[in-house]
């Protein structure tokens, strides 16, 4: 659509900015002063300028929450999005199976992510969860609040329970706006169903699925609350993703230098995504 | 030949199920529609087991639900002594906790308070910037647009800790507004992505169309425009709603006892008391109760709400 210029939008959008630089900006500066800053206690502040900075860098807790929340996200993607790609072109197109494939698969990403937390945390409890006491009856040795790996296991599989219903229904949005008359110039081409995939279907879907990958890895990579109720991060330190531990850090020690440099370093990453997602974004509306 | 014969009564079938072009073309006959109709037919019969993969996944989906249900109607001597997969006495004592003991379901209150004034000031601050998106061409447009993706997609862990120590300056810890507020950081990109997302698909020769009739731009904004795009404020609500109500982390470092969200009563009651399982369970399954009530209006337009209206 051909936009007009005109600087008295400024206006309009002026509540929200009020709003937003009232929620982010102030709270993003306090972070800021307390990263290059030391205390004492009481409201002593000494500067210390990139210390924390340095410090962060160096440091081992650090590196292994992010390689523990990178190999996560990881895993999470090479499941989710050819998993949710195989449901979706599995979806019906029609009928009455359309809105109760969309109502039921929807479910999940609706209910309160502690809540998420919660119910895998009963359903993999070996004593009163189906999935734990079903594995142990059949001779399994699982046990998510002793074993990293059964740890691990049970927060993936979560996981993949909570949001590959995301990328199905977005590959199922992508699926149903291609026009019948592909489909039929197919079969008359005798295309098998591999180049059906391959040539139609899929090119069709590459929009929705950069969404669906970027959204899918941003919010791994921030995920707190599912791992945090059903795990706390352990045992010992094994499911402590980079959220996890800047809480601990600011919340639980009260570390504000080294949270603060932390969350600083977390928030580039994040903008630098952003900025990907921001890209994509644009160039295809301008394509289209 | 058989095959032949087989091929035109199956496009006949064809001509009711499939459109109109399609099924013109097969009945003229020839060998290589004949063909093509056989092939047609054996597309759809592959497709007679569509349900099979879709169902798998909902049984996967439904389980822990189901459980959770399940161990909702059960005392909590019968979640721990026996293994069973329904209740075998089923009672309604956990619901009723819930429902007589106020630091439970003030908990609800708590939650429904804060998250519905979150709605409205997302959308109603959203609205007009949405709007400029949409239609205009402003300095620095783009940039700010970007400037509110950021803070969709910043982690809350991040914003913690200053969230608590800036409402403690303005004295509104423990309050439904300070919540309310901090979830405008997510909520507030959000509603303007989705309402500019849906904004654009209308066309701008009925803004202009308007101002030559005489209306001013406050009336045509009420009387024409929002009713034009009634569903997508209806979806921003909703995904505002939506975020708001599953948030915890924000939520509960904002609050210590008076505004407190059912979330955290949950993790509370989780980590101190003796495990109140059937209670837990009671309070989850009603947790889930609100998505569930209007997922059924907004089904078609989950993914365009989830992908910020880019879809």
């Amino acid at each position: 659509m051909e936009k007009t210029w005109n600087n008295k939008a400024w206006f309009m959008v002026l509540p929200v900015l009020v709003l937003v630089a009232f929620s982010a900006v102030i709270p993003l500066m306090t972070v800021v002063n307390y990263s290059v800053q030391d205390t004492f206690g009481g409201n002593q502040f000494f500067w210390a300028g990139a210390e924390w900075f340095e410090e962060m860098l160096h440091s081992d807790r650090f590196w292994a929450a992010m390689g523990r929340n990178l190999i996560f996200s990881a895993i999470i993607l090479s499941i989710q999005i050819p998993l949710g790609i195989f449901i979706a072109l599995n979806m019906p197109r029609k009928g009455w199976g359309v809105p109760v494939c969309l109502v039921l698969m929807a479910l999940p990403l609706l209910i309160p992510w502690n809540v998420v937390g919660t119910i895998w945390q009963v359903f993999g409890r070996i004593d009163i969860g189906l999935l734990g006491y079903t594995l142990h009856a059949l001779g399994f040795d699982y046990n998510y609040v002793n074993d990293p790996f059964d740890a691990w296991v049970t927060v993936i599989v979560m996981d993949v329970w909570h949001w590959t219903s995301l990328v199905v229904l977005l590959c199922y949005a992508g699926l149903v706006s291609i026009p019948d008359a592909f489909y039929q110039a197919a079969k008359i081409d005798g295309a098998s169903r591999w180049a059906v995939f391959r040539y139609i279907q899929l090119p069709k879907m590459q929009r929705v699925l950069l969404i669906a990958v970027l959204l899918r890895f941003m919010d791994s990579f921030m995920i707190y609350t599912e791992p945090f109720v059903v795990t706390g991060g352990g045992p010992g330190n094994s499911t402590t993703f980079l959220s996890i531990d800047l809480v601990k850090m600011a919340v639980g020690q009260f570390d504000l230098g080294p949270a603060a440099a932390m969350s600083i370093i977390y928030f580039l990453i994040v903008l630098l995504l952003s900025w990907v997602f921001y890209t994509v974004m644009t160039n295809y509306d301008v394509e289209k | 030949m058989a095959g032949t014969r087989d091929a035109v009564v199956n496009a006949d079938k064809d001509q009711m199920m499939r459109n109109a072009p399609a099924a013109e073309r097969t009945a003229h006959g020839g060998l290589a529609d004949a063909a093509l109709a056989r092939r047609m037919r054996r597309r759809g019969e592959e497709s007679r087991f569509w349900w099979v993969v879709p169902t798998i996944y909902i049984i996967f989906l439904m389980l822990p639900i189901y459980w959770l249900i399940n161990m909702s109607f059960k005392s909590n001597q019968e979640i721990l002594g026996a293994f069973s997969l329904w209740p075998q006495n089923p009672t309604l004592r956990n619901y009723s906790v819930i429902f007589t003991d106020p630091s439970w379901y003030k908990g609800y209150i708590n939650s429904i308070i804060y998250v519905v004034m979150n709605t409205v000031i997302s959308i109603s601050v959203a609205l007009p910037a949405a709007y400029a998106f949409s239609r205009y061409r402003f300095l620095g447009d783009k940039h700010l647009f970007f400037w509110l993706l950021t803070n969709r997609m910043a982690p809350p862990a991040v914003f913690a800790l200053p969230f608590f120590q800036l409402y403690s300056a303005f004295g509104l810890i423990d309050t439904h507004i300070a919540v309310a507020l901090a979830h405008c950081l997510f909520n507030v990109p959000l509603a303007v992505w989705i309402l500019e997302g849906f904004m654009s698909g209308v066309p701008k020769e009925i803004d202009e169309t308007a101002y030559i009739d005489g209306y001013s731009f406050p009336r045509f904004f009420v009387k024409i425009f929002v009713p034009l795009i009634a569903s997508g404020i209806g979806v921003a609500a909703f995904f505002t709603f939506m975020f708001s109500w599953v948030e915890l982390l924000i939520a509960r470092t904002l609050t210590t006892t008076d505004a407190k969200p059912i979330a955290a009563i949950m993790t509370r009651t989780v980590s101190a008391s003796g495990m109140d399982w059937g209670v837990l369970a009671a309070a989850g399954v009603l947790t889930i109760i609100p998505g569930a009530l209007v997922i059924w209006f907004v089904r078609n337009y989950i993914a365009k709400g989830f992908a910020l209206g880019r879809v």
